[in-house]
């Protein structure tokens, strides 16, 4: 490389404060962000896997009682979630689009969609879990699940202990992916303000591919919880 | 081996670069994060170095006298569980990786400099919460946090403690994150894979192992925490859960942490023989990639801690032909550095005499796991005190000498002086004696049938003069830790001023200054040579010496 390459090329470093003075460019930058955001989701991927893992022993060991208790959630407010979801991945993936093509106002409407999308999936779960409250399916000393048949034996009733089992998994796996979006929500925030600030170009728009990254995880955690919490012992 | 010119005049570093405490605490230079780690993990070290003199005292006399049984099994409790989570675990990746690895692969810092800061205060808010759960009442379930007992029948603060390791595991993750995406994507120009420091390879393995790995133990204490909060039922048998379900959580994360341990120390080890024998290392691509294929085999081989706790034959069969597997790419490792000893021109510095203390513990250490791997075998000794000695083989004799030996072979280069060599192989010889003093007993105390975590054991007395040799080596090892505490602290006062390179290793991060820039180099490193390039540079060396001759 020859000097006046390199000086080109400190000139444009110094132009451009999106560039962190530990990366040579930043093509590495990109790179290394988003090599860090996959391997984040990768730890994401052990974290529920976990509990998908003591999900399924479970779900083998009492499969008639989680089915019983799994026919008491509300497959329509899922399904309706689901959607939601989706949906919410269509408008973050416009957004970056729109970045990419320099359309400012559609990215800041896309990402503003997004959050709207994020916060009707809270408010919806904020109902399925306030029915189960009332139903007393909340684990704990109130907990009851007296007198449910079991899915296809209906001369067979569901046992409480298990069925408290399905809904402490029910709890902790559907609340800890609500908390991943309430962190996503947080996340959005920040680049929605960015976006405002007009920081993104179509040459510089890492933070809202990895934060995108981030959100599509967020969605596919939710497509394996979908069937396996609410569909489980669905029958026409 | 100290020969070359030393600077007269101090040049500007990443020391003295910038002053006060808010230079430190706010910092971003992974050099000075390492410094940071390095203090805390030295403070938790000596906490659970006072609880394991405590266990000793404890079993000088068969009678429990000095404490009563609950409270020592607080001790080797938080004994356990600091040494495992804030100390060995983070020990070497932490400090000397946290220092080295952008230093070896030519790059200024880390990928991601704050994350690296916010590995250290997560680790920070989680000691806290350790300490607070220690002072005020502890936990006695064991390290392990076995279910039903630390869910349901505990008196102590399972909660807390649980929480802290939860949050120190997030700690782990992240450095681990950094460090894959480094090697990944910061390495200097013509630093390639096959180029790699061996010590680079050792984390990056170890970093696989702390991203597949931390996330399942962290998810399993938040299950214990909601359990024993909330009484769901997940891991209690009397409402329908599952202890083994726990086991085999805890263990798919807590045996691989074992290499977490072991496998950065054996980077320390690779880069010290190579330099002390003046040789290339024997079998590069080999000692790579077993490192690579101990973090995956690893994952393979959990439910050998649970032989006797209920699984089925079978699951116990073929999980103790998979823990057969580790030992033939650790063999590897320890064949390959013989080989690299031989014929080389072997140097007896302090580095080294860890690393000879290291190839020999761990080598017991590893054969002893073979006994454990054997289905029949560990069914004899399961619970007793030759699995105590068998891991702290593997956990001191391997794990902490490769750490002492990395500290002393990199401390030139991290402070710029040079710690006292005489006073620094006195030490490796204390705590090689100590060592063996201390746990060779205990090989054969469990042998003959004593179990682990009784304060008592009065109706065994003839146990009593193992003991006691076990506990006396234990002061000894005490004294070889607080030795190069001492002449560490010492040499940062009024140690000599060290040279760029007082080694003449190989390996970029000796070709910048002592200490380095906060930029680690002057200019970015361009990388035409071969790893371990002993042989040219000492002929180099040479040259140098009959022209001016």
């Amino acid at each position: 490389m020859s000097d006046s390459q390199a000086a080109v090329q400190s000139h444009d470093g110094l132009h451009n404060p999106a560039l962190l003075h530990h990366f040579a460019d930043e093509g590495q930058q990109r790179d290394a962000s988003s090599l860090g955001m996959w391997i984040f989701l990768a730890t994401e991927v052990m974290f529920f896997g976990g509990l998908f893992c003591a999900y399924l022993i479970y779900r083998r060991l009492y499969f008639g009682d989680f089915g019983a208790a799994s026919a008491s959630i509300d497959a329509k407010l899922g399904g309706t979630n689901t959607a939601v979801l989706i949906c919410s991945s269509l408008t973050v993936v416009l957004a970056i689009w729109a970045a990419q093509t320099a359309r400012r106002s559609l990215m800041i409407l896309m990402l503003i969609f997004t959050m709207l999308f994020g916060v009707a999936f809270l408010g919806i779960k904020g109902i399925e879990y306030k029915d189960k409250f009332e139903e007393h399916h909340v684990p704990g000393v109130s907990f009851s699940f007296a007198n449910v048949p079991i899915p296809g034996h209906p001369d067979q009733y569901a046992n409480p202990q298990h069925a408290q089992i399905f809904f402490a998994l029910y709890f902790i796996m559907t609340g800890l992916h609500a908390l991943h979006m309430v962190v996503g929500l947080g996340i959005f925030t920040w680049l929605l303000w960015m976006a405002w600030k007009g920081r993104f170009t179509p040459r510089y728009h890492t933070p809202l591919e990895i934060g995108g990254l981030y959100w599509h995880f967020v969605d596919i955690v939710w497509i394996y919880l979908f069937p396996l919490l609410y569909l489980i012992d669905r029958h026409p | 081996m100290a020969t070359a010119t030393v600077p007269s005049v101090e040049r500007e570093n990443y020391l003295n670069k910038h002053y006060g405490v808010g230079s430190w605490l706010l910092t971003t230079d992974h050099k000075r994060i390492a410094l940071l780690y390095l203090i805390s993990i030295t403070f938790f070290f000596f906490i659970g170095g006072f609880f394991a003199l405590l266990i000793r005292l404890e079993l000088l006399t068969p009678a429990s006298d000095l404490v009563q049984a609950d409270t020592y099994n607080k001790l080797f409790t938080m004994h356990g569980q600091v040494m495992v989570f804030f100390f060995l675990i983070p020990s070497i990746p932490a400090v000397l990786g946290n220092f080295l690895i952008p230093l070896m692969v030519g790059a200024k810092d880390l990928a991601f400099p704050r994350i690296n800061l916010l590995s250290w205060y997560l680790y920070i808010i989680a000691g806290i919460m350790m300490v607070h759960c220690m002072l005020t009442g502890g936990i006695d379930t064991g390290w392990t946090f076995y279910t039903p007992f630390s869910t349901a029948f505990s008196n102590t603060k399972v909660i807390e403690a649980g929480l802290a390791i939860f949050v120190s595991g997030f700690s782990s993750i992240l450095t681990g994150l950094n460090f894959v995406v480094t090697i990944h994507r910061m390495r200097a120009p013509g630093m390639t894979w096959s180029r790699l420091p061996l010590f680079v390879w050792a984390h990056y393995a170890t970093s696989i192992i702390q991203i597949l790995g931390t996330p399942v133990i962290a998810i399993t204490l938040v299950l214990v925490v909601a359990e024993r909060a909330l009484h769901l039922g997940i891991f209690d048998p009397k409402l329908g859960g599952d202890p083994l379900l726990f086991q085999h959580l805890f263990w798919f994360y807590s045996h691989p942490a074992v290499y977490i341990m072991i496998l950065p120390s054996m980077g320390v080890v690779t880069e010290v023989i190579a330099c002390f024998s003046r040789k290339r290392i024997f079998g590069y691509t080999f000692v790579a990639l077993s490192s690579i294929a101990i973090a995956v085999f690893g994952f393979l081989v959990w439910a050998h801690h649970m032989f006797v706790a209920g699984i089925s034959v079978y699951a116990a069969l073929i999980f103790s032909l998979l823990s057969y597997s580790v030992a033939v790419p650790s063999a590897v490792k320890v064949f390959n550095w013989t080989a690299t000893l031989y014929k080389g021109s072997i140097h007896y510095d302090a580095p080294m005499l860890y690393a000879f203390g290291f190839l020999g513990l761990f080598t017991m250490g590893g054969l002893t796991g073979l006994f454990l791997a054997a289905l029949g075998v560990d069914v004899h000794v399961t619970d007793t005190y030759f699995v105590i000695a068998h891991f702290h083989y593997i956990m001191v004799g391997g794990a902490l000498m490769g750490y002492m030996g990395g500290m002393h072979f990199w401390w030139p280069k991290i402070t710029g002086k040079l710690y006292p060599e005489g006073w620094a192989r006195l030490a490796a010889l204390i705590v090689f004696i100590g060592f063996n003093l201390t746990f060779f007993p205990q090989f054969v105390l469990g042998y003959l049938g004593m179990p682990r975590r009784y304060a008592d054991y009065s109706h065994m007395p003839e146990f009593q003069v193992l003991n006691v040799l076990s506990t006396a080596g234990s002061t000894v090892l005490a004294v070889g830790y607080l030795l190069p505490m001492i002449y560490f602290l010492w040499s940062m006062r009024y140690g000599k001023p060290a040279s760029d390179n007082p080694w003449n290793a190989a390996g970029l991060e000796w070709k910048t200054q002592s200490p380095p820039t906060t930029f680690n180099f002057e200019e970015e490193p361009v990388v035409t040579w071969e790893a371990y390039n002993y042989d040219e540079i000492d002929k180099g060396r040479k040259e140098e010496v009959q022209v001016v001759g």
